[in-house]
C-alpha cells in the first residue's frame, strides 16, 4: 500500500468518523439527560437526509405530515394528563407547541416547496420537519415512560425505531435517493482534494463538540440536563423541570441527526433503512465513550471510520463483521476497567 | 396432581389439533412457527425475565443451530438426528465464548453489546462462503425416523411442540430449584446472593448457555422444517422480535414465552395479509404497529399477557408446605487456629480522599453479642462490607476463626460461618418467604443445574426448604411463609433477612440495623431470639441505632465516629464515656 491510498482511506475514515462522532455524541447527550439509549437516532439520520433530498426535487416529504400526526397525539396525550384540571393557559401552551406549530411547519413547506427552492430553504424545513418528530417522540413513547429502568426504556426506544423505519419506508419508498451538494466549492492539497462537503462536516462535528461541551461544563441549563440524569426526584425537588430537560435533549439529539443526514446524503445514496446501520456505528463510539464522554466519544468515532475505511479496502466483505466486533474488545476493556456495580432496579 | 393437569390438557389439545377435521393446513404452519419462536423466548424469559440480562442477539443462536445442521448435512451427509447434539453444542459454546465477554457487563452495556454481535454474527453468516454467503444453504434433508419422513408441516409439528413441551418442562423444574432461586436473585443485583455463596458470574453465563442452547435447538429445527437455511431470519431484527415475544408473553414466566409466541406470529400474519390493502401495496408496514404496540404496551401493561391473564383466573395455584421433619446435615466447619472468632486489625477503607474506615481494631469472641454504634456516617456498613468481603479493604487485616480474610470475595467468607443482613433489605419481591429463605441454604445444598432438570435433586431441595421453613418458624413469621416476601412489612422483611442469615448455619450473624422499623413489641422478640442465639453459641454483630435495644442486648460496644473507633466496652461504661456522648450530643454535652 502506498501513501496515497493510505491518505485516501484516512481522508474518508474521517470523514465518515466525523458524521459517527456527531451521532455518538447525540447518543451520549440524550443518554446523559434522560437514560434512554436511543436506536431511533438513525431514522432523525434519514428523515434528515430523505425529506432534504425529496424537498430538492420539489416534493412535500411525508415527515412533514407524521410531524402533525405525532403533534395531534402528544395534544391528546397532554390533555388527558390534565384531565383532572384543564385549565386554558397550559391547554392552548400544549395546542400551540403540539398542533399550530407542526401545521405551520406542514403550510409553509406546501407554500415554499418547488423545484426552485433555495438549498438553505429546503435545509431549514427539513430541519424544522424533524426537530418537531424528535420533540413528539419523547412526549409520546418516552416521557410517560421517564422514571422506568434503562432497560424498559431500551426497549420501548427499539420499538419506536421499528415504527419510525417502517413509516421511513412508506414515506421514502425502498429506492435510495441522493441529494445536492451544499456547495461544489474543493481545496485540493497535494494528492488530496477535499470537498466543500467534507470541510463542513468536519467543521460543524467540531463546532457541535466544542458546543455540547460548553452547554454541559459551563451552563446552569446544561448542569440542569445532566441532574436530570443522575436523579429525577432529586433534580424536580431543586426545581429542574425534567420533562423539559427530556425535551431539549431529545430536540437536539434530532437536530443533530438530521443535520448529519444532510450532510452525508450528497456523499453517498441512503435508503430508509440505512440510518440505523450508521446510527450503530455511533453507539459503537459512544460506548467507547462509556456513554458519557463527549471528547473520548469523537475520538472513537474517528477510529470506528478509519476501521471501517481500512477494511472495506483489505476485506470489503467483512467490513460490517470487523466494525461490529470492534465492539466486543471494548466491552471486554470496559468491563475489567468497571467492575459491575450494585443498581438498585425496580 | 393439579399442579400438572393443566400442562397435561394443553398436550392434549396440542396433540389433537391436527386431527381436527377442516383444520386448514396453513394454520399447522402457523403453530409450528409458534412453536418454533416459543423455543427461542423462553430461553429469553429465563435470560431477561427472570434473570434480568436483556439480549437482542438471540436469533444469531439460531443461526448457529441451523447452519451447523445445514452444513453437516448437505456437505458431509450427517443424518440429522446426529448433528442435533452439535448444533446444540456449537450454540453452547458460542455463547460461552460471547458470555464470558458479555454477560459480566452491568446494564445497559449488555444489552447494547447484543445488539452489536448480533449485527456482527448476521453480517458474518451472510458473507461466509462455505455458508453459501446471502443464498445461504438449501436441500437440507427432512428429519425422518423409521420410513416416516417428515417432509410436510403437519408431522415435523409434533417434534416441534414434543420440544416446546419438554423445554418448558426442564425450564420450570430449574427456575424451582436451588440453582433456579440463584438465578431468579440474579435481577435484584449481586450481592445478596454472593453473600450466600452464590457465584453469580456462574449463574448469569448458564442461563446465557441455557437460552442460547433453545435458540440453537429453535435453529435445528427451523433448517429441517424449511429445509434452507439464509441469513435474514437470524439477523437483528429477528433478534429484536424474539424480546418482543417475551415481552407481550410476560418475560418472567415460562409460559407467557408461548402465548406471547402464539399472539405475536398471529399477530403479523393478520397484518402482512390486511395492511396492504389499507395502505396499499407496500411491505414491511407491520413492523410500524409492531413497533407502536411495542411502545403502547410497556406503557400500560409492562408486564405482559401471562399475569394478567393468571391474575383473572378464577383457581390459585396450591403452595407446597415443606415437611420440616428432613434434616439438613451442618455446615462444613472450617478449621480453628484460635478461640477469637473475628479479628479486625487496623481496617482502612479510602474512597478516593474519603477515609470511610480508619485503621479500626475489634474482636468478636464466641457466644458474645457485639454492638457497633455511631453516628449516620461513621463508617458501621462500610465495616461491614469489609468483614463479608463486599468491599476490598485499602490497608489491614481481617480473620474469621485464624482465618485470613481481608480481598477474600463473599462466597468465601461466608463458608467460614460469617452470614449477614442488609441495611437496605435485599429481599426478591417476587419471591416467597420461603424461596428467599432458601437462597441462605445455598451452600449447604448440592444439587446443579441438569439434575433440578430432571428433577434429580428432590431429596436434596425438600432438606432446604425443610430447613428454611424452620428458620422462618424460629423467627416467628410461620404465617407469612407464603407470601411474597415484597407484599410484606419492611420491619418483617429485616426479620426474614435474618431467617436467610441463620440459614448459613452460622457461627457469626452480621445484623446491619436489624430493629429499623419494628414496633416495640417486635424488637423484645427480637432481642429474646438474639439471646437464644448466643446461648445455643452464636455469636453476633450488629450496627443498631435504637439505644435501648443495643444497651440492653449487647455484651459489648465498640463506638465509630467518621471511621475512626472511639470507644470500646461494656454497655455501662460506653454510657459515661465522655468521647462518646460528644460524638453523639456535640461538645458542650
Amino acid at each position: 500500500m502506498n501513501t496515497t491510498i493510505m491518505l485516501f482511506l484516512l481522508q474518508d475514515g474521517i470523514t465518515n468518523g466525523a458524521i459517527y462522532a456527531l451521532l455518538g455524541l447525540a447518543l451520549v447527550l440524550v443518554f446523559a439527560v434522560t437514560r434512554v439509549i436511543l436506536i431511533p437516532q438513525g431514522e432523525f439520520v434519514t428523515y434528515g437526509a430523505l425529506s432534504y433530498a425529496m424537498l430538492a426535487t420539489g416534493q412535500v416529504p411525508g415527515t412533514a405530515r407524521l410531524a402533525v400526526a405525532m403533534g395531534v397525539v402528544a395534544f391528546g396525550l397532554d390533555l388527558y394528563a390534565a384531565r383532572r384540571a384543564l385549565r386554558l393557559k397550559p391547554v392552548s401552551r400544549s395546542a400551540a407547541l403540539n398542533i399550530v406549530l407542526p401545521a405551520a411547519i406542514l403550510a409553509l413547506t406546501y407554500a415554499l416547496a418547488g423545484p426552485k427552492t433555495p438549498i438553505a430553504v429546503n435545509i431549514v424545513l427539513s430541519l424544522l420537519i424533524v426537530a418537531v418528530i424528535g420533540l413528539f417522540l419523547y412526549r409520546i413513547a418516552f416521557q410517560p415512560l421517564a422514571h422506568t429502568s434503562v432497560l424498559v426504556l431500551l426497549i420501548a426506544s427499539v420499538g419506536c425505531h421499528l415504527a419510525l423505519q417502517g413509516l421511513g419506508l412508506v414515506f421514502f419508498g425502498a429506492e435510495g435517493l441522493r441529494g445536492p451538494a451544499l456547495s461544489n466549492a474543493a481545496v485540493t492539497l497535494g494528492p488530496l482534494r477535499f470537498t466543500g462537503q467534507s470541510l463542513a462536516v468536519y467543521g460543524l462535528t467540531i463546532a457541535f463538540i466544542v458546543g455540547l461541551w460548553l452547554f454541559f461544563g459551563f451552563t446552569l441549563m446544561g448542569k440542569a440536563l445532566r441532574a436530570t440524569a443522575v436523579n429525577r426526584l432529586g433534580a424536580r425537588l431543586v426545581g429542574i423541570r425534567t420533562t423539559l430537560s427530556g425535551q431539549i435533549a431529545f430536540l437536539l439529539a434530532s437536530v443533530i441527526g438530521a443535520i448529519s443526514g444532510i450532510l452525508i446524503v450528497p456523499i453517498t445514496t441512503l435508503y430508509y433503512d440505512t440510518g440505523f446501520l450508521i446510527g450503530l456505528k455511533g453507539f459503537i463510539a459512544a460506548i467507547i465513550g462509556g456513554l458519557v464522554s463527549y471528547p473520548l466519544t469523537a475520538v472513537a468515532a474517528l477510529v470506528v471510520g478509519c476501521v471501517e475505511a481500512f477494511s472495506s479496502f483489505y476485506a470489503s466483505n467483512f467490513k460490517e463483521v470487523i466494525v461490529f466486533t470492534l465492539i466486543i474488545p471494548v466491552l471486554l476493556l470496559r468491563s475489567l476497567a468497571a467492575p459491575a456495580v450494585e443498581e438498585e432496579k425496580d | 396432581m393439579s399442579q400438572r393437569m393443566p400442562l397435561l390438557i394443553f398436550t392434549a389439545i396440542m396433540a389433537a389439533i391436527p386431527f381436527i377435521p377442516g383444520v386448514p393446513p396453513f394454520w399447522i404452519v402457523l403453530l409450528d412457527n409458534i412453536g418454533l419462536a416459543a423455543l427461542v423466548a423462553m430461553g429469553l424469559v429465563l435470560l431477561t425475565g427472570v434473570g434480568g440480562l436483556t439480549s437482542f442477539g438471540q436469533a444469531a443462536f439460531c443461526g448457529f443451530g441451523a447452519y451447523t445442521t445445514a452444513v453437516l448435512t448437505t456437505a458431509y451427509g450427517v443424518s440429522p438426528w446426529l448433528t442435533l447434539p452439535l448444533s446444540l453444542l456449537v450454540s453452547g459454546i458460542a455463547a460461552v465464548l460471547l458470555g464470558i465477554v458479555t454477560v459480566r457487563l452491568s446494564g445497559h452495556y449488555l444489552p447494547l453489546g447484543t445488539i452489536a454481535w448480533g449485527i456482527g454474527l448476521f453480517y458474518l453468516f451472510s458473507k461466509l462462503e462455505f455458508l453459501g454467503r446471502n443464498d445461504g444453504i438449501s436441500g437440507i434433508p427432512p428429519l425422518s425416523i423409521g420410513g416416516l419422513r417428515m417432509l410436510d408441516p403437519g408431522t415435523i409439528y409434533y417434534v416441534i411442540w414434543i420440544a416446546v413441551l419438554i423445554s418448558a418442562l426442564l425450564t420450570m423444574n430449574l427456575l424451582d430449584s436451588r440453582t433456579g432461586r440463584a438465578i431468579r436473585a440474579l435481577r435484584r443485583g449481586h450481592v445478596a446472593g454472593e453473600a450466600f455463596g452464590v457465584q453469580t458470574p456462574r449463574a448469569k453465563l448458564l442461563v446465557f448457555i441455557y437460552a442460547a442452547v433453545l435458540a440453537g435447538l429453535s435453529g435445528w429445527l427451523y433448517a429441517h422444517f424449511q429445509r434452507a437455511a439464509n441469513p435474514t431470519p437470524f439477523g437483528a431484527q429477528a433478534g429484536i422480535e424474539y424480546l418482543f415475544i417475551a415481552v407481550v408473553g410476560g418475560a418472567g414466566y415460562v409460559w407467557g414465552a408461548v402465548l406471547g409466541a402464539g399472539i405475536v406470529v398471529i399477530l403479523k400474519e393478520v397484518l402482512q395479509s390486511y395492511l396492504p390493502y389499507i395502505f396499499g401495496g407496500q411491505s414491511q408496514l407491520e413492523t410500524i404497529v409492531f413497533g407502536i404496540l411495542l411502545v403502547v404496551l410497556l406503557q400500560l401493561a409492562p408486564t405482559g399477557v401471562w399475569p394478567w391473564l393468571m391474575s383473572r383466573l378464577p383457581f390459585k395455584p396450591a403452595r407446597k408446605i415443606p415437611d420440616t421433619s428432613l434434616e439438613l446435615p451442618a455446615r462444613e466447619r472450617a478449621t480453628s487456629t484460635t478461640s477469637v472468632l473475628l479479628h479486625v486489625e487496623k481496617a482502612r477503607k479510602q474512597f478516593g480522599g474519603v477515609i470511610a474506615v480508619n485503621d479500626v481494631s475489634f474482636d468478636v469472641q464466641a457466644r458474645e453479642i457485639v454492638a457497633l454504634i455511631g453516628p449516620n456516617g461513621a463508617g458501621k456498613s462500610t465495616t461491614f462490607n469489609l468483614i463479608t468481603g463486599v468491599l476490598t479493604s485499602t490497608s489491614g487485616a481481617i480473620s474469621v476463626l485464624g482465618n485470613k480474610v481481608d480481598n477474600a470475595p463473599p462466597q468465601e467468607v461466608v463458608k467460614l460461618g460469617v452470614s449477614r443482613t442488609f441495611q437496605h433489605v435485599k429481599l426478591v419481591p417476587d419471591m416467597t418467604v420461603l424461596e428467599n429463605v432458601a437462597i441462605g441454604a445455598h451452600l449447604r445444598g448440592h444439587a446443579g443445574a441438569i439434575s433440578s432438570m430432571f428433577r434429580l435433586d428432590r431429596a436434596d431441595e425438600a432438606r432446604l426448604l425443610a430447613e428454611a421453613a424452620r428458620q422462618i418458624e424460629r423467627v416467628g413469621l410461620g404465617e407469612q411463609i407464603d407470601q411474597l416476601a415484597g407484599s410484606l412489612s419492611l420491619g418483617q422483611q429485616r426479620i426474614v433477612e435474618i431467617a436467610r442469615a441463620l440459614c448459613v448455619d452460622p457461627l457469626l450473624l452480621l445484623l446491619d440495623e436489624p430493629a429499623a422499623g419494628l414496633r416495640h413489641m417486635e424488637k423484645q422478640r427480637l432481642a429474646a431470639l438474639l439471646r437464644q442465639l448466643r446461648d445455643s453459641g452464636m455469636s453476633v454483630l450488629l450496627v443498631e441505632h435504637d439505644m435501648g435495644f443495643v444497651m440492653d442486648l449487647a455484651d459489648r460496644i465498640v463506638v465509630l465516629d467518621f471511621g475512626t473507633k472511639i470507644a470500646e466496652g461494656t454497655p455501662g461504661a460506653i454510657k459515661t464515656n465522655p468521647d462518646v456522648i460528644k460524638a453523639y450530643l456535640g461538645a458542650t454535652a
